[in-house]
């Protein structure tokens, strides 16, 4: 007997700002811009409102990839938050690496409330990278895994 | 061997504490080995004489300490400062962590401590350490004598020691001394050259052995936060022993995280983890990081600085180019 198993999918998290990516988000819904359901988007107020724990912890729970997106630099609806989420996230990327986690399964995105297309473009890229790379398997708890 | 004696330490702490200038001594105190020494809060001639101690083993930075002690009293502390000490001392302040004028530094010249844990790899079974200038004497219980060159049993810390200089004191012991070009980067950048298959073995071979008992996180002057992420239960890396390798990675990148701009390199982590896990080397990444992209900077070098993770400018590198690790074969 066979047992037929599902292609992979990867679990995607994606941390969008209110103000910028997640209206990105909504305009490339409304102009029926298509992008993987595998991408699970978390609103947060500001990019700068994700703690470096926030990442860790989606990839604790079985999250594949997690990409993070705000406002361009300089956009920013808090005026600064943005800059220092850049800071943050280079620090961090850098150190996974350093760890031998792969780079490719984070990412940091501009993504404005004017850019559906580039949302759309942008997860599309993202999903087939992660998807790629296959299961993650450095950075997870197996506890948490279903 | 270090320049100044125990005695001229502890004659100078009588006088203090007999002119009322100071009502508490800050400083080690000698266990049952020479080399088990440990921080230790003196109030009296007496206790000075019996157990203070000055020397090779008297590694532990005290500037962490005065958090505590100065909310304790009106009284002034003093306290005893080896260069790299007086770094984490003006982070501390730079904090607002404790009031400046209860506290009386006084500067000790350092010749490198030495490491326990090293003499142990020479030596088994060492019960007494003698230092001079033509190196390391160890008596040990099986194998009598061994000679070693002081460069051998001194930790990653005092091997690249970064500053000879005290950025803070009130009163100085000796000459001070200036920074120094020290290759403290050289074990990072062996670690960036190697895969990322090889990176990940790497740590997971030392991250492995972490028995989760939290003394990196106690002992750095960097960590004062009164509660601490890794108490709380909901956080996914709550105090215990690690379940699974997730656990091990997350628990030192977010403490290497929450230090990153303001860990002074003081190297305190390294030298109590009972596991010999070479945390400096995660400190050391991000310090490097941090002055490559964003200019050195030497977290304590200044009292009042701005930790550049808590600045920036509109020209940062962007978190895709920041990532440059050594051989792309992933
Ligand atoms: S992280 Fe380690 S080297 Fe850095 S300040 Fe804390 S104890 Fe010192
Ligand atoms: S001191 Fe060492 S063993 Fe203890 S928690 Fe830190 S890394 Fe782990």
């Amino acid at each position: 007997m066979s047992i037929s198993k599902e292609p992979y999918r990867p679990l995607i998290v994606a941390f969008c700002c209110n103000w910028c990516s997640y209206a990105g988000a909504d305009l490339a819904g409304n102009n029926r811009l298509a992008y993987p359901a595998d991408v699970k988007i978390i609103r947060v107020p500001c990019s700068c409102r994700v703690n470096p724990t926030f990442i860790l912890r989606a990839f604790q729970r079985g999250a594949d990839g997690v990409i993070l997106c705000g406002c361009h630099p300089g956009d920013c609806h808090y005026t600064s938050g943005n800059y220092y989420t850049r800071r943050r996230m280079a620090l961090l990327f850098s150190m996974l690496d350093y760890l031998g986690i792969e780079r490719e399964r984070t990412r940091v995105e501009w993504v404005s409330a004017a850019e559906g297309a580039k949302f759309a473009a942008t997860m599309n890229d993202f999903c087939e990278t992660v998807a790629s790379l296959g299961e993650n398997k450095r950075l997870e708890d197996l506890r948490c895994k279903k | 061997m270090q320049e100044i004696t125990r005695d001229t330490l502890i004659s100078r702490a009588k006088e203090l504490l007999a002119s009322g200038e100071v009502d508490r001594v800050y400083g080690w105190k000698r266990g049952e080995f020479c080399y088990d020494v440990t921080p230790a809060l003196f109030t009296d001639a007496e206790s000075l004489e019996k157990d203070f101690e000055w020397g090779d083993f008297c590694g532990a930075n005290l500037s962490k300490y005065l958090v505590e002690e100065t909310r304790k009293s009106e009284g002034k502390i003093l306290v005893f400062m080896k260069p790299c000490d007086t770094y984490s001392f003006n982070q501390l302040l730079t904090e607002h962590r404790f009031d400046r004028e209860k506290v009386y530094v006084i500067g000790t010249p350092c010749a490198g401590m030495l490491d326990p844990k090293r003499i142990r790899d020479h030596a088994e079974s060492f019960t007494s350490v003698v230092s001079d200038e033509n190196g390391v004497t160890v008596s040990t219980l099986f194998d009598g004598d061994v000679k070693l060159d002081r460069s051998e049993v001194m930790p990653d810390r005092c091997l690249n020691c970064k500053s000879k200089k005290h950025v803070a004191y009130d009163e100085l012991f000796g000459e001070d001394g200036g920074t120094i070009a020290s290759g403290r980067f050289d074990e990072v950048e062996k670690i960036e050259k190697m895969t990322p298959d090889e990176r990940f073995e790497f740590w997971r071979g030392e991250l492995s052995r972490c028995i989760r008992c939290n003394a990196c996180r106690d002992v750095c002057p960097a960590c004062t936060c009164e509660k601490c992420v890794f108490d709380n239960p909901n956080s996914g890396v709550e105090n215990k022993a690690a379940e699974n390798s997730f656990e091990e990675q997350m628990f030192h990148i977010i403490r290497a995280f929450h230090v990153a701009g303001r860990c002074t390199d003081c190297g305190e982590c390294s030298r109590v983890c009972p596991q010999q896990i070479p945390l400096h080397l995660l400190n050391r990444k991000f310090i490097k990081d941090i002055d490559g992209f964003y200019g050195e900077y030497q977290a304590g070098a200044e009292v009042g600085s701005r930790a550049p993770l808590v600045d920036y400018t509109t020209e940062d590198i962007e978190p895709s180019d920041a990532v440059k690790g050594g051989d792309e074969n992933a």
